[in-house]
């Protein structure tokens, strides 16, 4: 009898070759160029695909297999979340606020990365980064349909979150995480790759959803802690996708040493100015607050990215020379735009307040060297004439960035007395720039930033208002006609949250779960 | 050298794999934050099959550990038997 002997199970290494490379072929009828039409043009010189390797080796079916398990976890959490009125839980009504910001800054991102990373995926003549981009591609999209869901449960009963996708596209502050991807998707496929892949996925999104993710867990948000855990799951494998891709790009030919160094230091300083809207939300708007923007700076981008800077050295690679200027606005980036957000929280779809007592000693704790000094005499002026019954909003619209599209409120590196204010004349046009590199980035790509749609001079142009709308009428209000635009509803969506429907309704509603009504 | 770094989610799968981490890795230092368990070590960090299986006494296939990853730093390698987080500088 025939005895039937059992194959030994592929090696990690074995099933990786077979179920990458092992499935590529060579087209014998068709050009390369006219297969790959967009992969010579950025300059980028590679000799042999094969050389790149996932380090995680992993296979479509392995791939599936977990990411099946997270989905089942996650979900049954959010069940429970929901079933349990896990929304009564959160720390203060203030916290919602993040998650509004996360739902329309952040979600609509991630479903541009799903479409960035499989046409980059698609480009990629290699079957190791083409797998790699198809995993990550599947993953963003994910994490977009997640995110929703988790938010979805809020949106039942809090304002301001009811079409986030339309304002994403539209509201003037949300032009800013907006542009930031439209730029990397339009860049070429390598470009894309160091752009998402390295600067954003490795040297910043520790300090995106790490700080947002422990404080959701430390707010008692389980829906964000949740599809938070689910999504950076992934980034861990999205990091070490877009270090082996530096890595590989670095090695296959000396002269692409120049052209990643320019887009490391363009993006990272690209990044950093999104994360702003992160440093905010950490000094202000969690209400139990897990760590300071400074000190997450600290941590993942001077310990974490110096240690990734070092050991690229040996490439000729160096540290991006924006790190300086970074590391002289961390004591005022998150200062500077929270007053930027109380004063415009009109035109915004989620409320802003002014710090209580003990949020301004925590803060002249963390900011030792700047708080004091510059922020609380403000915020103690403001905080007095809102008790007068004038609480500041402020009607005029800003000047912006015409690269990283926040408006013009940064001070000078050094001295945070000082506007920072840089311009370009270009073909009889003036651009205005908040920093010198943002200005940098403009010049080495004039006709790509100038069709930036900044939202300012969209509103001035008469490019915001609902159609049909004439300015011309009397009592004309731009202000109302823009927020119809938006689809937010006036006194309900936006101003302080003192005087806000969600902080009334959730203190109705913490009562009636804890009391018989 | 500097340090590399590899953050699990705090659960009940995690812990054996925490306690193997640190048997096979003496320099590792743990960090708790909320939810979070960050495992610090100087240069270079292992993560051994074999000690997981000993401690759980069930096999156990390192990619289970997508699952519960949140985030890491180092350059990567992984083999049936280790995943190794290094600095080469």
């Amino acid at each position: 009898m025939d005895m039937t002997v059992a194959k030994k199970k592929l090696g990690l290494k074995e099933r990786y070759a077979v179920m990458t490379r092992g499935l590529d072929w060579t087209p014998s009828y068709q050009k390369m160029e006219d297969i790959y039409p967009y992969i010579a043009y950025e300059g980028i010189k590679i000799h042999d695909w094969d050389k790149w390797e996932d380090p995680f080796r992993l296979t479509m079916d392995a791939y599936w297999k977990y990411q099946a398990e997270k989905e089942r976890k996650l979900y049954s959490v959010l069940d429970a979340y929901t079933q349990n009125n896990g929304h009564l839980n959160v720390t203060d009504a203030r916290y919602l606020n993040t998650v509004k910001l996360f739902l329309s800054g952040i979600s609509p991102l991630e479903y541009v990365a799903h479409r960035g990373f499989a046409h980059a995926g698609r480009q990629f003549p290699g079957p190791g980064p083409r797998v790699a981009c198809l995993m990550q591609s599947l993953d963003e999209i994910r994490h977009a349909q997640t995110q929703v869901h988790a938010v979805s449960n809020y949106n039942k009963y809090y304002n301001g979150m009811h079409d986030f996708h339309h304002a994403h596209d539209r509201v003037w502050f949300l032009s800013v995480p907006k542009s930031f991807f439209d730029d990397a998707i339009t860049a070429g496929p390598f470009e894309f790759m160091v752009s998402i892949g390295f600067s954003f996925e490795y040297v910043l999104t520790n300090l995106l959803f790490v700080p947002f993710v422990s404080g959701a867990a430390y707010n008692g948000d389980m829906a964000a802690m949740t599809f938070g855990f689910s999504a950076q799951s992934d980034e861990a494998r999205h990091m070490t996708l877009g270090l082996e891709v530096i890595k590989f790009i670095l090695e296959q030919d000396p002269d692409n040493v120049p052209i990643v160094q320019r887009w490391i230091d363009k993006w990272t300083w690209r990044g950093y100015r999104v994360l702003t809207l992160v440093a905010m939300m950490m000094d202000y708007m969690l209400p139990k607050r897990t760590m300071s923007w400074k000190e997450s700076w600290e941590i993942y981008f001077e310990e974490n990215g110096g240690a990734l800077f070092k050991d690229l050295a040996r490439y000729g690679i160096k540290m991006p020379k924006c790190a300086e200027q970074i590391a002289l606005e961390k004591d005022h980036l998150s200062h500077q735009a929270w007053s930027t957000f109380y004063n415009y929280a009109a035109a915004a779809n989620f409320h802003t307040w002014m710090p209580d007592e003990d949020e301004m000693e925590w803060l002249s704790s963390k900011y030792p060297n700047s708080f004091d000094k510059h922020y609380r005499p403000r915020y103690e002026f403001w905080r007095e004439q809102a008790a007068k019954g004038n609480r500041f909003y402020n009607k005029t619209l800003p000047m912006l960035c015409q690269t990283c599209q926040i408006p013009m409120i940064f001070t000078e590196p050094g001295d945070a007395t000082k506007t920072c204010y840089r311009e370009v004349d270009y073909k009889n046009e003036k651009y205005h720039f908040c920093s010198d590199y943002c200005k940098e980035i403009f010049e080495h790509e004039p006709e790509k930033y100038v069709q930036a749609w900044l939202p300012v001079h969209q509103i001035y142009q008469g490019n915001c208002f609902p159609e049909g709308t004439d300015p011309t009428v009397e009592g004309f209000d731009p202000l109302a006609k823009v927020l119809e635009y938006y689809h937010l509803e006036h006194g309900r969506d936006n101003l302080d949250f003192d005087i806000s429907e969600d902080k009334k309704n959730f203190a109705e509603w913490r009562g009636q779960a804890t009391k018989n009504v | 050298m500097s340090t590399v770094f590899l953050a699990l989610q705090t659960n009940e799968e995690t812990r054996p794999i925490i306690e193997a981490i640190l048997q096979d890795n003496p320099s590792a230092v743990v960090d708790e934050q909320p939810a979070m368990v960050k495992i610090n070590a100087d240069g270079r960090l292992v993560v051994r099959r074999q000690t997981i299986e000993e401690i759980t006494g069930r096999d156990y296939d390192l990619q289970e550990l997508q699952v519960n990853m949140i985030t890491m730093s180092g350059n990567l390698d992984q083999t049936d038997d280790e995943i190794t987080l290094f600095w080469k500088a």
